[in-house]
């Protein structure tokens, strides 16, 4: 009987190491094993035609001294996530928030702001190429109606960047959906409670509101740390890094050292710093939660 | 606004703001600002269709018409035949079909494993499994570029599109065991006892059951996929081998300022991302506020 259990034990174990072996291979071959070759990469020159030669920190040293664009392509990427994360953040609660009450239509009003969110790549980039274009676009008609002059929104190196900015904030009904689901979560008997201490909208949004929210906004702030230091296709096709670099994204120069000027160590160098960026900015995203972010768990269990 | 005609909150004296005129001020304000929310929302995709619909002079006249005199749909003919669009059409169905069949078909396996099966090193392994996820793919990039074009030889091939997808996605394991676990283990149970294998269990009563998270990976697969830019660029060359991303921007390095024919052929690529999105928009929506939550 004891025996007849245990093989069954030893049955099921099997299988789990089976079916899970898809992913372990997978992490092994594609994620582990790439990310150590990737550091031994690090401490080479090789344009893989050439052998690798061992430099050490050279490259490291190239990051951090001799290459001005480097520093300068994370400078614009942070940058730009500076922008963008708060501004979707902000817009796509208070959205949320209106469109969380008995308004008619709230379901079409969703999907119409949520049909950009689902919609990537270079279709949308030409798309926007087209509407940022300074004479015929359609942003500067708009502005036209209102009587001011739009600018060479691409071609201008102040404007380069808030460009990118709004146009990621035509994708902002991903956020508001996800922050939607937040609100409706959210027992309205919290409400009431504060209610009849008569508390005002801004009171009831400060102490209730934000705090059962904050889980969400703080795994939206992480997706949102990820996805924007990783921009690419949009810088690629829609100004390739112009005008005088003014757009040059981190993930567009670190493609252009790989697979244009074929420095593959150097490239490596590129993507660890980048990886150590975000696993800084997450990291200080997570230290900071527990100062703000709010769990109903802990606290009923304290 | 005639919308708005509500009763006038009774008898009692009005006062400045009373509790339902508030209410109502609340909307007209959320309409008013979701309206024109609405606007920036669909304007670009209107004025993408107006554009693939005129002539090559039309769009270069200011102030632009938002409806052309003339629907010149044979824009559409055009655009796709500048460049031998229709293949580009195969190649980036092949290639997702395949990458969505892979990651779903692995995905599902291993999420079985992760939620249901009791083996050693489970939970530590999941951990690293969800820990992954948040790795930017550019750190693995260079070492899994040479080794698939190097060493493997799949340089120009569709192989470094498609098989890495069979080896399941950790975002998309992470899902379905999220929704595994919420299914009761009475089920397993109840099925061991009649004489089901665990491998019937997973096949028979779970993944049936996992219809609808099944369903939102499928959908999240095919919107990266079909979207990808990246990957294609950095692995196929041969005209003849590329996906529609690859193919349009190709067109616009060729037709660059020809705006109707670019935004008639945009238009097609989104197309399909377009219509999977309506039909399927409950499980979309269901399944980003899932994984908004965790």
């Amino acid at each position: 009987m004891l025996a007849r259990r245990l093989t069954y034990r030893k049955r099921e174990a099997l299988l789990g190491w089976a079916m899970a072996s898809p992913w372990i291979v997978g992490f092994l071959g594609f994620t582990l094993g790439p990310m150590l070759a990737s550091l031994a990469l690090s401490a080479f020159e090789w344009d893989l035609i050439s052998p690798a030669k061992f430099i050490g920190f050279g490259n490291y040293r190239e990051f951090f001294v001799d290459d001005p664009l480097s520093l300068h392509s994370l400078r614009i990427t942070l940058a730009y996530a500076l922008m963008a994360i708060p501004l979707h953040l902000v817009l796509g609660i208070i959205l949320a928030m209106l469109l969380n009450t008995n308004i008619k239509g709230q379901s079409l009003i969703r999907t119409v702001y949520y049909l950009p969110a689902v919609l990537a790549g270079v279709a949308v980039a030409m798309l926007w190429r087209w509407i940022f274009s300074p004479d015929f676009g359609l942003l500067n008609l708009f502005l036209s109606y209102i009587g001011v002059e739009g600018p060479n929104w691409l071609g201008n190196r102040t404007w380069v960047l808030p460009s990118f900015v709004l146009m990621s904030l035509w994708g902002v009904g991903g956020g508001m959906v996800i922050y939607l689901a937040g609100l409706q979560g959210i027992p309205t008997e919290l409400y009431e409670a504060v209610e009849m201490d008569g508390a005002t909208a801004l009171r009831k949004m400060w102490h209730i509101t934000l705090p059962m929210l904050s889980p969400v906004i703080f795994f939206q702030l992480i997706m949102g740390v990820i996805s924007s230091m990783q921009i690419f296709t949009q810088a690629f096709i829609m100004t390739d890094g112009g005008p005088a670099n003014a757009s040059l994204f981190y993930m567009l120069y670190l493609y252009r050292q790989a697979f244009e000027y074929r420095n593959m160590g150097y490239a490596s160098v590129l993507a660890w710093i980048l990886f150590l960026c975000i696993l800084l900015l997450t990291l200080f995203v997570f230290r900071s939660a527990s100062a703000w972010v709010y769990y109903e768990a802990e606290t009923q269990e304290a | 606004m005639t919308m708005h005609s509500e009763p006038a909150p009774s008898a009692a004296p009005p006062r400045l703001l009373g509790k339902r005129n508030r209410a109502t001020l609340h909307n007209v304000l959320a309409y008013w600002i979701l309206g024109w929310g609405s606007l920036f929302i669909l304007s670009p995709l209107a004025w993408m269709l107006s554009t693939s619909l005129k002539t090559r002079s039309q769009i270069f006249r200011f102030p632009p018409e938002w409806i052309p005199e003339q629907f010149l749909w044979r824009n559409y003919l055009e655009a796709l035949t500048l460049l031998p669009f229709d293949i580009f059409f195969m190649n980036t169905v092949f290639i997702t079909g395949l990458s969505v069949l892979g990651e779903l078909t692995s995905s599902a396996v291993v999420a079985f494993s992760f939620a249901r099966l009791r083996w050693k090193f489970r939970n530590a392994l999941f951990m690293v499994a969800l820990a992954t996820m948040m790795l930017p793919r550019q750190v693995t990039l260079i070492p899994t570029f040479i080794l698939f074009t190097r060493v493997f030889g799949w340089k120009d091939t569709y192989y470094p599109l498609i098989i890495p997808s069979f080896f399941a996605v950790p975002f998309f394991v992470f899902l379905l065991r999220q929704f595994y676990m919420t299914l009761p283990f009475d089920l397993d149970d109840a099925a061991t006892i009649d004489g089901c294998s665990r491998l019937g269990v997973f096949w028979r009563i779970i993944l049936p059951l996992a219809k609808p998270a099944v369903a939102a990976v499928a959908i999240f697969s095919f919107q990266f996929h079909w979207n990808d830019f990246f990957y294609p660029l950095i692995y196929l060359f041969d005209k003849d081998k590329f996906t529609l991303a690859l193919g349009l921007r190709f067109f616009q390095g060729n037709y660059g300022t020809d705006w109707h024919y670019l935004m008639a052929a945009s238009l097609i690529v989104m197309l399909p991302v377009i219509l999977v999105f309506f039909f399927a928009q409950r499980i979309f929506i269901q399944g980003v506020v899932y994984h908004g939550f965790k």
